[in-house]
């Protein structure tokens, strides 16, 4: 490849690779590629940690009037009980803020490290967690349909939609297609892509800047612009993580909407 | 370059080890804020929000309370101020009713005193009367005995006319 011929001339490795993201793990039970205890696993236990640790310390004596840190906590959920939750569900929504503000939480702190500096990296740009994360809610929104309205009336209210019976049967395919197997996918792929391809750009930049020195030291200025595009893709980057975890939140939310109403 | 770059990964095959880890993770993570924290933040809600409509009642029930008594204080300030008229007005029916007795034990008293008085006068009077009487006749007497130049002071007869004279004499006189 072109970029490991510059990388070899230059001792930078540009450009960067899918390899990048994999990094060599940090107690290496079965030799350098084993993946139990990795960076990225190990900022994931990390980011937990951090949240169990904040809202169990802020929440242990709750109070009337809260302090600055109850304050915090109660905000960030009541953001998604009411924002998220009740704002798509109405009062049932109520039952689910729980799990969707832990899943916000979940996503935002380990998006988080994209930007954090040393970590720099998210494990959702792995795509084994938003994976897992759009099977749960997968799993979630069909189980709580059919719960509601038996097998057959929850197939029926989502694969039915009210429309003359002569287009039924290309919108029934189509239906099925977006509902059952677009949905987990899209889920999952939107917040990896978005995390992988902003790791990705970091890269690029950072990288470019030093390659760019290497190769000629009059190419400095432009060198120092790339720098300075990495700072405002940072930026950006902090954006798209609260973004994202927003957005894969306030979808789960909705197919869970999606299947339990009645109308489709 | 990196370490482990001799072993390719496709980065949308997800890796096992980081589905089991990721889970895991996820798993404690849900366990612990939505059985002890989550829970406890809608317990605190809703305290919240029966403190406030709580306070609300309380406050209602407060001035609910308050004008009931003031209506009680009222009710009895008022009965308080009939009472008072009544008292006033019996007190003032009582003295009028002692000072009209007290003109009529009085009136009595000198009636009584009048009529005593009346009594003694009468008595004396007729007692001076008497004593005139036998003055005036011994007087009488001695006169005409004197005048007549023969004492008729020994004549019963005699005296009975001098009875007979005054009394012709008073009855003249009180006529």
């Amino acid at each position: 490849m072109i970029g490991q011929a510059v990388a070899l001339k230059s001792d930078v490795p540009f450009p960067p690779e899918v390899g990048d993201f994999y990094l060599p793990s940090i107690v290496p039970w079965g030799g350098l590629d084993s993946l139990w205890f990795t960076k990225i696993t190990a900022l994931v236990w990390v980011s937990t940690a951090i949240i169990i640790i904040f809202f169990t310390l802020a929440y242990r004596k709750p109070k009337l009037v809260p302090g600055k840190a109850q304050w915090i906590a109660e905000s960030t959920y009541g953001f998604v009980r009411n924002n998220i939750a009740i704002e798509m569900l109405g009062a049932r929504g109520v039952r689910f803020a729980p799990y969707l503000a832990t899943l916000l939480l979940f996503i935002v702190f380990n998006n988080m490290w994209s930007i954090v500096p040393v970590a720099q990296i998210s494990p959702n740009s792995h795509i084994a967690f938003p994976a897992f994360l759009a099977l749960i809610s997968y799993v979630l929104f069909n189980y709580v349909g059919i719960k509601k309205f038996g097998f057959r009336k929850y197939m029926r209210n989502s694969l039915i939609p009210p429309a003359p019976w002569f287009v039924l049967p290309i919108l029934i395919p189509i239906e099925f297609f977006s509902t059952f197997l677009v949905r987990p996918f899209s889920l999952a792929v939107r917040l990896f892509a978005n995390m992988f391809a902003g790791h990705m750009l970091l890269l690029v930049f950072t990288l470019g800047g030093f390659a760019m020195l290497q190769a000629n030291t009059a190419l400095a200025p432009i060198s120092v612009l790339s720098w300075l595009m990495t700072i405002a893709l940072t930026l950006l980057e902090l954006l798209v993580i609260f973004l994202q975890a927003y957005v894969f939140t306030v979808l789960t939310a909705s197919y869970i909407q999606g299947a339990v109403s009645e109308e489709h | 370059m990196n370490l482990s770059a001799a072993v390719e990964h496709s980065p949308i095959l997800p890796l096992w080890q980081e589905i089991v880890v990721g889970s895991v993770a996820f798993a404690v993570l849900c366990f612990v804020l939505m059985k002890f924290v989550f829970p406890r933040m809608e317990e605190t809600f809703k305290a919240r929000v029966d403190a406030i409509e709580g306070g609300l009642k309380r406050a209602e029930e407060a001035q609910s309370e308050a004008n009931k008594l003031l209506e009680q204080y009222r009710a009895q300030l008022a009965e308080a101020r009939t009472d008072a008229a009544k008292i006033r007005d019996d007190a003032r029916a009582d003295a009028e009713e002692i000072r009209q007795e007290i003109q009529v034990r009085a009136r009595e008293e000198s009636d009584r005193i009048i009529a005593a008085g009346r009594e003694q006068l009468n008595a004396e009077r007729q007692q001076i009367v008497r004593e005139l009487r036998a003055e005036v006749g011994t007087l009488a007497v001695d006169l005409a005995g004197r005048i007549v130049g023969e004492s008729l002071a020994d004549e019963a007869r005699q005296r009975g006319t001098v009875d007979r004279f005054l009394s012709e004499l008073e009855s003249t006189g009180s006529r």
